[in-house]
């Protein structure tokens, strides 16, 4: 499971939901593993603006990463499929800025090729545990819980 | 409401004649499942690029080859297909049940749910589904001047009609609407088994026309689009606004 997974994740008990502790979840004998995914920035660029920063700085923490920026970085969202400058607008406006693009390589690695094999998540509202094994998180409830 | 011994029976239910089944057929039901429905591949294809949505009920995950442009938290009940599922970059899968999904609530531009709720086997429930998918949707914002406007983040949803009076099933409006479907599935006979095929069933409530949209008010939706596309019966809608 990727790290951005985690950003769009909280307990699966309903009434967790509404409680600032349920989110994000916390990772416990995380194992990791590096997959090889293509770098897309214009993907990255259009995430960004949905991921919520002191959520993913939690889980990078709690992964072992300390190379996450305090602030979200603040990058131009790629031009939109419908609305494509032409080539020397595109070449003058977007020349690519070298420390933008070491921050986006590190956002690659750590969002999308960084995959977390084996261990667990836990509410931090009622403590349930979600498993991931073999790199597939599971949340099914126990019945008690689901309802 | 159904008493929570009603709801635990219809579990138990599902489990026997929808999850058990389709973690048994997996990867044959996914060898066969590829070719994404226009309706659907349309709606994923206009999402604006970057939205970040949901795939309830994904099974193989075909639809999650259709739009590399956004970024989908694909789920299924059964491990074995979200398995399959999780080979389709950049999106992710996870195993979860469609009535407790774990998201924030009112956070997503889309959802889809594509030949999931039919499995459910209470009214009640497939009505709960619906409205656990409308919750984490972003709800719509109010324009300027206040005014309503439908902007919210959107769902696409499609069943398994009950008028499909041309297809092999046959049928059609007034026949039974909980019908328990074939699967057969080819083997090659092995030392132990001589048989050639096996078949399992799986429990379907078939919806008849206006039914869907029904369930979706019920949940709290509002349908904005809606129609029939090959024996199905689809829906787009949000959150009612306000
Ligand atoms: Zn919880």
């Amino acid at each position: 499971m990727k790290i951005l997974t985690v950003n769009f994740l909280t307990c699966a008990v309903k009434a967790c939901k509404t409680s600032p502790l349920s989110f994000p979840l916390h990772f416990r004998d995380a194992e990791l593993e590096q997959s090889d995914i293509g770098y897309n920035p214009s993907f990255l660029r259009n995430i960004l603006p949905r991921v919520d920063w002191e959520a993913l700085k939690v889980t990078a923490t709690e992964l072992g990463f300390t190379t996450v920026p305090s602030e979200k970085p603040n990058l131009d969202p790629a031009p939109s499929n419908t609305d494509l400058p032409a080539p020397e607008t595109a070449m003058e406006t977007s020349e690519p800025d070298v420390a933008d693009e070491k921050v986006m390589r590190d956002l690659h690695t750590l969002l999308l090729e960084t995959e977390v094999r084996e261990g667990k998540m836990v509410c931090g509202n009622c403590g349930h545990e979600y498993k991931i094994k073999e790199g597939i998180a599971n949340f099914l409830l126990p019945s008690h819980l689901g309802r | 409401m159904y008493s929570s011994e009603a709801q635990s029976d219809s579990e138990l239910y599902e489990e026997a004649h929808v999850h058990k089944v389709y973690e048994q057929i997996a990867s044959h039901f996914s060898s066969t499942r590829y070719k994404p429905w226009p309706i659907v591949e349309r709606f994923l294809k206009d999402l604006p690029d970057g939205s970040v949505g949901l795939d309830v009920g994904c099974g193989n995950g075909k639809y999650l080859a259709v739009n590399p442009n956004v970024f989908i938290i694909a789920s299924d009940r059964s491990n074995n297909l979200v398995k399959i599922a999780t080979k389709h970059q950049p999106h992710t899968a996870i195993v979860a049940d469609n009535l407790t999904l774990p998201h924030p609530n009112a956070s997503f531009d889309f959802a889809v749910s594509i030949a999931v709720i039919h499995h459910l086997s209470t009214p009640d429930r497939r009505i709960q589904a619906v409205a656990a998918i409308l919750s984490i949707l972003r709800p719509s914002i109010k324009g300027q001047g206040g005014g309503s406007q439908n902007n919210g983040g959107k769902t696409l949803i499609y069943v398994w009609a009950l008028e499909q009076e041309h297809s092999r099933r046959g049928w059609k409006e007034g026949d039974e609407q909980d019908v328990m479907v074939p699967w057969v599935m080819k083997q090659k006979p092995t030392a132990e088994s001589s048989e050639e095929s096996k078949t399992f069933n799986r429990y379907y409530h078939l919806y008849r026309q206006g039914e869907l949209e029904h369930d979706i008010a019920e949940a709290g939706g509002l349908v904005l689009e809606s129609g029939y596309e090959k024996d199905n019966w689809w829906a787009i809608a949000i959150r009612k606004p306000g």
